[in-house]
C-alpha cells in the first residue's frame, strides 16, 4: 500500500518534488516554486509554440479517455458503489430524524434501563458511519485505485509525454 | 478562587497563543508569498496531519460547548447535532472529497467553474462561501464571548466585546502571516489538544459513574427539568408543528451541509492526492467520531452532575455546561482540582476557537481573493478575450478548455498580488464577523453553525454535485443554484424568529418574523437543488460535453490535478 501510494505521489508531477521534499527541509523553495512555473508557463511563456497543439489534443484525450472500456469500468466501480451507499445512509439517517419528531413514543420507549430506542438509534448511527467509511475505503483500495492510477497514465503519457518531447526538441 | 482559576486558564491561554504565534512565525520564515503556499500549505502534508487539522477545523467550539450544553439543557435532542455532524461526513467521503482534490485547486468554486463560464460562477460561488465563512465566524466568536463571560464572571459585556475583538485580531494575525500552512498546524495543536480534554473529562464523568452508563441516564434525567422525558426525543424539538419541522430542517443542514463548507473543502487541496484525501478523511471521520460520542457524554453528564438549571443559569443557551462540569469533576467550586480542570478546559476551548476562526477566515479570504476579486479584474492578457465566452467553439478554443486552471493561473492574475488581497480581505472578513459577533451574543453557538450549515447545504452542495455529476449541467445552472440556494435561506433566517418577533431574536425589539422555523434548510435546500435543474433546463447553451469529459475523467482519475 504505502509502494503504491508512493507511485501515486510521484505520478502527480513527473518532474515535481512531492512526498520526497518536505516543506521546511531545504525543498521547501522548490516545490512551490516548481509548481508555479509549470502552471504559468503554458499560457505564460513562449505562448503558440507549446499551446496550442498539446491543449487541442489534450481536450481530445479526456473525451477519448471518457468513453474508454477502461474508464468506464472505473466510473460503473465508482457510481456501483457510491450511489447505493448513498442512499442508504441518506434514508437511515433521514428515518431516524423522522422518527425523532414523528413518533416520539417510540423512540422514548426504553430498552434496557434508562437506555431508549433513540439512543440506540443514535449510537447505531455512529457505527453504520464507521462500517461504511471501512467498506468504501476497502472498496476504493481494491476495485478502482489501481485502474484509476493506469488512467492517469494513459493521460499523461499521452499528454505530458508529447509536450516532454517537444520541449527536448527545442 | 475565581481569581486563582482566571489566572490559571490567563496563564494557560496566554501559552496557547504564544506557541501558536511561533508555529505562525516558524512556518512563515522563509515564505514566497505563492498562492499554492498561502492556500494550500505547499499541498505537501500527510494524510494524517491533514485528518487532524480536518477534525480540528471541524470540531469547534461550537460542537464542544453548544453540543453537550444543549444535551445537558434539553437531553436527547441535542444528540442529533452529534449524530449529524458525523453522519456529514459520509457525503464528503464518498461524494465530495477525491473528486474535489482531483478537480480543484483552492476553492469550492475552483470545482464548480472547471466546466463553465468562470466570472459569473464564481462570483455567485465566492459569494456563498463567504457568506458561510461569516455565518460560522459569528458562531465561534459567540462562543468565545460567553467563555470569557464565564471566566471573568461579572466583569460582564466589556470583556465579551473585548474578547471578541481580541479573537478577531489574532486570527488575522495567524492567517496574514502564517496562511494555510501556519493553519493547518494550529488545527493539528489544537484537535490534540482538544481530544486530550475531552477524553480525560470523558474518563472523569464515567469514572464517576463507575462506568454505569445507566447510572448517568438516569441521574441526569432526575436532574433535568423533563425528569424521564428528558431522555426521549421532543424536548427542544416537540411540541409544535413548526418546532418539529425545526428539527427536520436541523437535521438536513447538519447532514449535507458539511460537504459545502469552504474550510472543509479547502482543506483537501493540502494534500498531494485525491487517495491522500481520502485517507485523511478517514483520519477525521475516526477523530470526530470519537470526539461526538464524549460530547453526549460530557453533556449528559452535566446534566447529571451541575444539574440543568446551574447550566442555565450561567448561560441561558446552555454553552457554558462543559467548563461547569469541569469545575465539579475537579471537586467543586474552590478545590484545586476543579478550579484546575476548570482552566485548562476553558483554555482548551478558547483555544478551538482561535484555530477554527483562523481556518475559516483563511477559506473566506481565499474566495475573496481567488473567486470574486480575481474575476472582477478586467483581463489583461490578448489571449482570453471573447472566445472563451462563446464555448463551446472550434476546436481553436479546444486549447483554452483544455487545461483551464493551469492555464488562466498565470496570465490572468499574478499570484502574488492575489495573495496580498487574500491578507487583506481576511482583515475585512475579521471585521464584519466581530461586528456581527457583538450583535448575536446570547444565541447558542450550536445553533448559529447549523445556520451556517443550512446556508453550505442550500448555497453551495447543489451545484457541486451537479457539476461533478451532471453531464448536462450550465453555466446557467450553475449560477442559478448558487443563488436559489443562497438567497432563500439567507432571506428566510432574516424573515425568522431568530433575527425578530420573539425574546431570544437578535433584534428582539422589532418584529418582522414571517417564517417560523429557525433553521431554513427544509426550504432553502431544495430551492438549491431546484434552481440548478430550472437554470440548466433554461439555458440558451448546452453543456459543452468536451469540458464534461475532461472534469469527469481528471475527478476519478486524477489526471491533470495539481
Amino acid at each position: 500500500m504505502d509502494m503504491q501510494q508512493g507511485r501515486e505521489a510521484a505520478a502527480v508531477r513527473p518532474d515535481g518534488p512531492r512526498y520526497g521534499a518536505r516543506y521546511g527541509a531545504g525543498g521547501a523553495d522548490t516545490a512551490p516554486a516548481g509548481d508555479r512555473t509549470e502552471d504559468a508557463s503554458p499560457a505564460g511563456v513562449p505562448g503558440p509554440r507549446r499551446e496550442v497543439p498539446r491543449a487541442y489534443t489534450a481536450a481530445d484525450i479526456y473525451q477519448e479517455v471518457q468513453s474508454s472500456a477502461a474508464f468506464l469500468e472505473v466510473r460503473g466501480r465508482y457510481r456501483g458503489f457510491v450511489v447505493p451507499a448513498a442512499i442508504a445512509f441518506l434514508t437511515w439517517y433521514l428515518a431516524y430524524v423522522l422518527a425523532a419528531t414523528l413518533a416520539p413514543g417510540l423512540m422514548a420507549h426504553p430498552v434496557a434501563g434508562a437506555v431508549n430506542v433513540a439512543m440506540i438509534a443514535g449510537l447505531a448511527q455512529f457505527l453504520t458511519t464507521f462500517v461504511l467509511t471501512w467498506a468504501y475505503v476497502r472498496h476504493a483500495r481494491l476495485n478502482r485505485d489501481r485502474a484509476a492510477l493506469e488512467l492517469r497514465w494513459t493521460v499523461l503519457d499521452r499528454g505530458v509525454g508529447q509536450d516532454a518531447g517537444r520541449g527536448r526538441a527545442s | 478562587m475565581r481569581g486563582d482559576h482566571q489566572t490559571l486558564a490567563l496563564v494557560l491561554f496566554s501559552a496557547f497563543i504564544v506557541v501558536t504565534l511561533a508555529i505562525t512565525t516558524w512556518v512563515s520564515r522563509n515564505r514566497h508569498g505563492s498562492a499554492e503556499e498561502f492556500y494550500a500549505g505547499g499541498r505537501l502534508f500527510s494524510p494524517m496531519e491533514n485528518g487532524f487539522a480536518i477534525a480540528g477545523d471541524y470540531m469547534s467550539a461550537a460542537s464542544f460547548l453548544g453540543i453537550s450544553g444543549v444535551i445537558a439543557l434539553f437531553g436527547y435532542d441535542g444528540m442529533l447535532y452529534s449524530v449529524g455532524f458525523l453522519v456529514a461526513w459520509l457525503v464528503v467521503l464518498l461524494l465530495v472529497a477525491e473528486l474535489v482534490r482531483n478537480v480543484g485547486r483552492f476553492t469550492l468554486a475552483d470545482v464548480v467553474a472547471a466546466r463553465m463560464r468562470e466570472r459569473p460562477v464564481r462570483i455567485a460561488s465566492g459569494t456563498a462561501s463567504v457568506t458561510v465563512s461569516v455565518l460560522y465566524l459569528v458562531a465561534q466568536m459567540v462562543g468565545a464571548g460567553s467563555l470569557v463571560a464565564l471566566l471573568l464572571g461579572g466583569s460582564g459585556p466589556a470583556a465579551r466585546t473585548l474578547t471578541v475583538i481580541g479573537v478577531g485580531a489574532l486570527m488575522v494575525v495567524y492567517v496574514t502571516l502564517g496562511g494555510m500552512r501556519a493553519t493547518t498546524w494550529i488545527q493539528i495543536v489544537k484537535a490534540v489538544l482538544l481530544m486530550a480534554g475531552a477524553v480525560a473529562l470523558t474518563v472523569l464523568v464515567l469514572l464517576r459513574f463507575h462506568g454505569n452508563v445507566n447510572d448517568l441516564l438516569v441521574r441526569a434525567a432526575a436532574h433535568s427539568d423533563y425528569g424521564k422525558d428528558f431522555l426521549g426525543p421532543g424536548r427542544a424539538y416537540g411540541g409544535s408543528w413548526s418546532a418539529r419541522l425545526d428539527f427536520i430542517s436541523l437535521g438536513l443542514a447538519l447532514v449535507l451541509g458539511t460537504a459545502g463548507l469552504p474550510h472543509i473543502l479547502s482543506r483537501f487541496y493540502t494534500v498531494p492526492t485525491a487517495r491522500a484525501a481520502r485517507r485523511s478523511v478517514v483520519w477525521s471521520i475516526g477523530l470526530i467520531g470519537s470526539f461526538y460520542l464524549m460530547t453526549i457524554v460530557l453533556g449528559f453528564g452535566a446534566a447529571a452532575l451541575v444539574g440543568s438549571d446551574a447550566v442555565r443559569t450561567s448561560n441561558a443557551a446552555g454553552n457554558t455546561a462543559v467548563p461547569l462540569l469541569a469545575l465539579n469533576l475537579g471537586g467543586g467550586a474552590g478545590s484545586t482540582g476543579g478550579t484546575v480542570l476548570f482552566a485548562v478546559v476553558a483554555a482548551v476551548a478558547f483555544a478551538t476557537i482561535l484555530a477554527v476562526v483562523a481556518g475559516v477566515t483563511l477559506a473566506s479570504s481565499a474566495s475573496v481573493a481567488h473567486d470574486l476579486y480575481a474575476s472582477r479584474r478586467p483581463r489583461t492578457k490578448p489571449r482570453v478575450p471573447r472566445q472563451r465566452r462563446l464555448r463551446p467553439s472550434a476546436a481553436a478554443d479546444g486549447h483554452s478548455r483544455a487545461e483551464p486552471e493551469e492555464a488562466e493561473a498565470g496570465p490572468r492574475r499574478e499570484p502574488r498580488s492575489e495573495v496580498s488581497v487574500a491578507r487583506y480581505s481576511a482583515a475585512g472578513i475579521g471585521a464584519v464577523a466581530i461586528a456581527l459577533s457583538l450583535l448575536a451574543q446570547d444565541l447558542n453557538v450550536a445553533f448559529l453553525v447549523g445556520l451556517a450549515f443550512a446556508v453550505s447545504a442550500s448555497a453551495n452542495l447543489p451545484a457541486l454535485l451537479y457539476s461533478l455529476f451532471w453531464r448536462s449541467f450550465t453555466t446557467r445552472g450553475a449560477v442559478w443554484s448558487v443563488y436559489g440556494g443562497l438567497v432563500p435561506a439567507v432571506l428566510l433566517v432574516v424573515l425568522s424568529p431568530v433575527v425578530s418577533g420573539s425574546p431570544d431574536a437578535m433584534f428582539p425589539g422589532v418584529d418582522f418574523q414571517v417564517f417560523p422555523l429557525e433553521n431554513p434548510g427544509l426550504v432553502s435546500i431544495p430551492c438549491g437543488f431546484l434552481a440548478g435543474w430550472l437554470g440548466t433546463r433554461f439555458s440558451r447553451e448546452p453543456a459543452d460535453p468536451v469540458a464534461y469529459a475532461e472534469t469527469e475523467v481528471r475527478s476519478l482519475t486524477g489526471a491533470g490535478a495539481v
